[in-house]
């Protein structure tokens, strides 16, 4: 039925070793491009005919497990290259490869002339791979390939631009970070095949065979463990607290990459990961309760920083890590169609938003490149009144905007609002919950304020830069703005296909579709927690729903105004404000100092303890002592005569004539 | 595809050192020489890739000794019961095979870089390959000790002579470290020898005769214990692994690649082979000893390596991290892991040696190793550093290639038997990664620091690094064929079950 699946992860394959071995000797951009964005588009064209396949098939019978070839066997260890087909991946390689696509036509034009240009296509089409394998594997351990693929591909992007330091240690730390994540999805999944193959002869690692046997697991103990591994590897890829700071880093990567790897499709595996294996977290209520709590945290605290950045493309970093929490605490709820659903909402709008900086930037580059001025072309505090000069760029940008805000009627605003009233009324983290909604909606109003402070300085008032350079200010080319438009289009219409039921019964009974389409995947983990629900299933009237999706979007129509009022009514007051507050705004300017906190726990103590390993106990002692022995034993022997005369020869041939001697003794005694 | 008549492992054994004997007319003119002995090395590989294609008919036809694909077996030294007994199973073919292979690379990446004495250097080469050869296959144990002793002291001369730094001195320690071990293990292998005739009068060396000796409790304790430090000095294993980072450091290339791919595996090999079946209760009695030195080590290699600042010595002590988890797979003695440990053992050999080669390969040209003088060499040599990155990934264990296999079977058996062990070693990745992407970044990326006059590969470099990339790849993707291979062999080493 599926066969063909496997040509979805080859193309880009394909597209990556032509590219890679061939790419330098090409040269021409077009062609390289060319084959780079082809091969994606061949994979999307098979991920559509994959969908339609799917979506003919009866709810039950939507799976399927293709197999390509033997992986290693062992013992009874068996791990197959093996693909698994059904709603949640079928959604999963649609978002991978058609906002991977729209990425690889943008750097077409974005990446036009840079150095390395064969390199850039190649590895983008490695990563494409790589996270196809991520969503399509189907046992834990071509999972954990393709995890470990992307972040590979996603070290050499953000180290693109390798003469510059800054971009080779972002890289590097962002690879450390997610390796750190990586030891918790390892140990998670060794775990996990232990535990269920020793206590119930279930050798496996395949996910639907894993979920099958998953009613023998026991609630809690041992899948808590387990499961907080696995959580500790979502962290580090999907940029959660505590291993969340490589991702604000990765911005020294060339824009397409932020908006591919950074915002729509890597950084939300961990994501995906928690949903393909909800059969096990639903079996630990404390791992819930800890990633609503992270990842309500987590959407809260990069907010905060988000208000204060001035760099355009940290702003997006900070808003992707707090988009990101919400997914989390979604998860957290167990309202795990939301959370895939804001995961596909927010790879457009925030796609979108991050191209959309990108042509900013680019744009603000040439001009201040014309004027040989050294201005940052990314400092918001540079910009100003782009949207007569770039119009196109500045009405995308604009919708993605209200998108992310969560105003009625765009992606967004669907997608969060689930995620608020599933946070307020899951029944499993009792008066936590409030706290945890709480937290969402002032998350909420910070998003609105901090992206229109945004949109206001780069798009509104007085251009800040030099007039000259001014002039030099132009729209993108097409290959640049088409994909800009295609992005603000799914932001504004892509929250469709999930009304909330509130609204759609509103509306004439429209059904939530996302949600019925994933019901296949969750229904068995949502009727286990309905039975397991620690708090009860709470029956909350209509009134309150009405009640919290309007003071969500008060809140979020109140971070509009106070930033309209800010940057644009009055523009004196942030700096009053900062005088006023100073040590707040540095706090929060820097970061809260936790880069600096990490270096001072962790980073350097494990240099000195290295140096000191080496430097005073491994020459010293280890060897030392070791060289003592020697030299007394050879004292004895007088050996040491031979080695002082530097005749290595003698010695050495002495010491095989001994090895005989002593041999012959031995023997012929 | 192998005619049966031939003795195929004597020759495979003793053909180098037959070439040692063409040399000699060759001696004035080094270039010939050099040909010849890439030749002769070539024709082993071919032999033993030959064996490798062959083996499942072999293994169809049934030998002495269950298990063995080839076996010969020859009175030798009738007085003492000492046999010319050599045997081949899977296990010893993937080890000849990585042999034949290493001694390959050696060669050529010494062919403009041994430019002093090198008919010598070729003797000495093909004199070791004889060696190492006959220790993988040696079945009987007076004829084991006869070539580990062969093996160590063209390596000798090899870091004395041909080597770098202070030479003398990491060459003597090299030797005295190993040779302390061995002596050791001499007696070892005379006790028992001993104690075999004393129960059965039978005077003999045979491995498989010995195997049925019973031991008390404590004499087998004390006899494991010479073998074991013997091994663990070769694998080399905490504390006593101070003389691997000079020796490598020192070495020229060709001898590091023969220390890492197969010195060191001579360590793993024996304990294999030799130390756990021969003291199955005394190994088992050691076994936390075992796994605390092995996981000692993981760490505190990996940290010192974080502070090293030449990059052979980096890629010396990261040798020593990735033998540790060979060293986890064998404590656990258990299928799955200990397929881990011997296919890890060959992909350490092919990565770690690969790695050495580059970083000869930049001495040659720079002069220097020190990772300071280094930087942004992705722009000025992008095929060195293309494979180094590659070659450095392998190392880290990135999924999809080599090493990803061996570490993962180790952990996953070793989770079996002592998962707390198995969870202690999952630090180690974590801390490989950093040092080997600091050693990438500082090297490859960032502005160059000194200005140098830097060639990026030569045809011979690039296809001999392309070719290790593409085994490295193998290996790491379809790795059935060489699980295949061990299956029969580990199964009967462990006794019972899969």
């Amino acid at each position: 039925m599926f066969d063909n699946v496997w040509l979805i992860p080859l193309f880009p394959l394909l597209g990556f070793l032509i590219n890679g071995l061939l790419g330098k000797k090409i040269k021409n951009e077009t062609v390289i491009g060319g084959i780079g964005a082809f091969a994606v588009l061949c994979s999307f064209a098979v991920s559509c005919m994959t969908i339609l396949k799917l979506l003919s098939l009866p709810g039950e019978e939507r799976l399927a497990n293709v197999k390509v070839f033997t992986w290693m066997t062992c013992g009874n260890f068996n791990a197959d290259i093996a693909f698994l087909i059904d709603p949640l991946s079928c959604v999963m390689i649609m978002i991978v490869t058609g906002v991977g696509f729209l990425i690889h036509i943008y750097s077409i034009g974005y990446m036009h002339g840079e150095e390395g240009f064969y390199r850039f296509f190649a590895y983008l089409n490695l990563f494409m791979f790589s996270m196809l394998l991520l969503v399509l594997g189907n046992n834990l351990l071509l999972m954990f390939v393709g995890w470990e693929g992307v972040g590979l591909c996603s070290y050499l992007l953000i180290g693109y631009y390798f003469h510059k330091k800054s971009a080779g240690d972002a890289g590097k730390k962002a690879f450390v970070m997610n390796r750190v994540g990586d030891f918790g999805f390892l140990l998670g999944a060794f775990t996990l095949y232990w535990f269920m193959g020793h206590n119930f002869n279930v050798w496996t690692i395949q996910f639907t065979e894993l979920g099958k046997n998953a009613h023998l697991l026991p609630t809690g103990g041992v899948v808590t463990v387990i499961t907080l591994c696995f959580f500790l590897g979502a962290t580090g890829k999907s940029a959660q607290i505590p291993l969340y700071t490589w991702l604000p880093d990765a911005m020294e990567g060339p824009t397409p990459v932020s908006a591919l790897i950074h915002a729509a499709t890597m950084v939300t595996a961990g994501v995906y990961m928690i949903g393909r294996m909800n059969f096990l977290f639903i079996r630990s209520p404390e791992t819930l309760m800890v990633i609503a709590v992270i990842g309500a945290c987590t959407a809260l605290f990069a907010a905060t920083i988000g208000t204060a950045q001035n760099d355009i493309k940290r702003v997006l970093a900070y808003s992707t890590v707090s988009q990101l929490g919400y997914m989390f605490l979604a998860m957290g709820s167990g309202a795990f169609a939301a959370g895939i659903f804001h995961l596909m909402t927010h790879a457009f709008f925030k796609a979108c938003l991050f191209l959309g900086s990108g042509a900013v930037i680019h744009s603000m580059h040439h001009a201040l490149h014309h004027v040989h001025s050294h201005d940052d072309a990314q400092d918001m505090r540079n910009m100003g009144g782009l949207k007569s000069k770039m119009p196109l760029t500045f009405l995308t940008f604009l919708l993605a905007t209200i998108a992310i805000a969560g105003i009625p009627g765009f992606s967004g605003f669907f997608s969060k609002d689930e995620i608020l009233w599933q946070a307020f009324a899951n029944p499993h983290h009792g008066q936590l919950n409030y706290l945890l909604w709480g937290m969402g909606a002032v998350a909420a109003g910070l998003t609105a304020f901090y992206m229109f402070r945004l949109v206001f300085m780069t798009f509104f008032g007085e251009c800040r830069i030099t007039p000259k350079a001014k002039d030099h200010l132009h729209e993108s080319p097409m290959v640049i703005v088409i994909p800009l438009i295609v992005l603000a289009g799914l932001s504004v219409v892509g929250g469709y296909i999930g009304i909330p039921k509130l609204l759609g019964d509103l509306f004439g009974g429209i059904p939530n579709y996302f949600e019925h389409y994933l019901e296949p995947v969750f229904r068995l983990s949502e009727e286990y927690m309905a039975e397991h629900a620690a708090h009860g299933v709470a029956h909350h009237s209509v009134a309150l729903e009405w009640g919290l999706m309007g003071t969500s979007v008060v809140i979020a129509l109140i971070g509009i105004g106070i930033a309209f009022a800010l940057y644009v009514v009055n523009t004196s007051i942030p700096a009053k404000f900062t005088a006023t507050f100073p040590a707040l705004h540095r706090a929060v300017y820097n970061k809260w100092y936790i880069d600096e906190l990490y270096d001072y726990v962790f980073v350097n103590p494990c240099k000195a303890l290295g140096r000191f390993l080496w430097k005073g106990f491994d020459v010293v002692v280890v060897d030392g002592v070791v060289n003592g022995v020697a030299k007394v034993v050879m004292s004895f022997g007088g050996i040491i005569r031979y080695m002082q005369s530097g005749f290595v020869y003698d010695y050495s041939w002495s010491m095989a004539f001994g090895v005989v001697v002593i041999l012959g003794y031995y023997l012929f005694k | 595809m192998i005619p049966n008549s031939l003795p195929i492992l004597t020759i495979l054994v003793f053909l180098p050192l037959a070439c040692c004997l063409l040399l000699l007319p060759a001696w004035k003119r080094p270039r010939l020489a050099f040909s010849l002995a890439l030749a002769s090395m070539l024709l082993e590989l071919a032999l033993t890739v030959g064996l490798f294609a062959s083996w499942k008919g072999l293994a169809a036809v049934q030998t002495a000794l269950p298990g063995f694909l080839l076996l010969e077996d020859r009175s030798w030294i009738e007085a003492f019961g000492i046999r010319y007994t050599l045997g081949l199973d899977g296990i010893s073919l993937l080890m000849v095979m990585l042999t034949a292979f290493s001694f390959c690379v050696a060669i050529l990446v010494s062919w403009r870089a041994i430019k002093e004495r090198a008919v010598l250097f070729l003797v000495l080469l093909l004199a070791m390959e004889t060696g190492i050869m006959g220790v993988f296959l040696s079945l009987d144990l007076a004829l084991f000790y006869l070539f580990w002793e062969v093996m160590l002291i063209p390596m000798f001369f090899l870091i004395g002579v041909w080597g770098h730094g202070r030479r003398i001195y990491s060459t003597i320690k090299f030797f005295l470290f190993t040779l302390f071990g061995s002596l050791l293990m001499l007696l070892a292998i005379i006790a028992l020898h001993l104690f075999h005739a004393q129960q059965t009068g039978v005077v003999t060396f045979a491995l498989h005769a010995l195997l049925k000796t019973t031991l008390a409790p404590h004499t087998q304790l004390w006899l494991y214990a010479a073998f074991f430090l013997a091994f663990a000095i070769k694998f080399p294993l905490f504390p006593v692994h101070t003389w691997l980072p000079d020796a490598h450091t020192d070495a020229p290339t060709a001898g590091s690649v023969i220390l890492a791919g197969l010195l060191l595996k001579t360590g793993s090999y024996g304990l294999i082979r030799f130390g756990y079946p021969l003291f199955p209760q005394a190994a088992h009695i050691l076994t936390p000893l075992f796994y605390t030195l092995a996981l000692i080590g993981i760490i505190y290699a990996s940290l010192v390596a974080f502070a090293q600042e030449d990059m052979k010595r980096l890629i010396a002590y990261s040798s020593i991290g990735h033998m540790g988890f060979v060293a986890i797979g064998i404590a656990a003695w258990q299928p799955v892991a200990l397929s881990g440990s011997i296919i890890q053992m060959a992909n350490h050999g092919v990565t770690t040696g690969a790695l050495f080669c580059l970083v000869g390969m930049l001495d040659e040209r720079a002069h220097t190793r020190e990772i300071a003088a280094f930087g942004g060499l992705w722009g000025k040599t992008p095929l060195w550093s293309f494979f180094f990155l590659f070659f450095s990934l392998a190392s880290v264990g990135l999924p999809g290639l080599n090493n990803f296999v061996g570490e993962f079977l180790i952990l996953a058996g070793t989770m079996k038997s002592s998962p707390l062990v198995a969870a202690l070693a999952f630090g180690g990745i974590v801390l490989t990664l950093i040092y080997m992407v600091r050693l990438v970044q500082e090297v490859c990326f960032q502005e160059e620091r000194q200005p140098l006059e830097l060639t990026d590969l030569v045809p011979r470099e690039l296809c001999l690094l392309a070719l290790v990339a593409l085994l490295n790849l193998w290996m790491g993707v379809h790795p059935a064929p060489l699980l295949d291979l061990i299956r029969t062999p580990v199964r009967l080493l462990i006794g019972g079950g899969p």
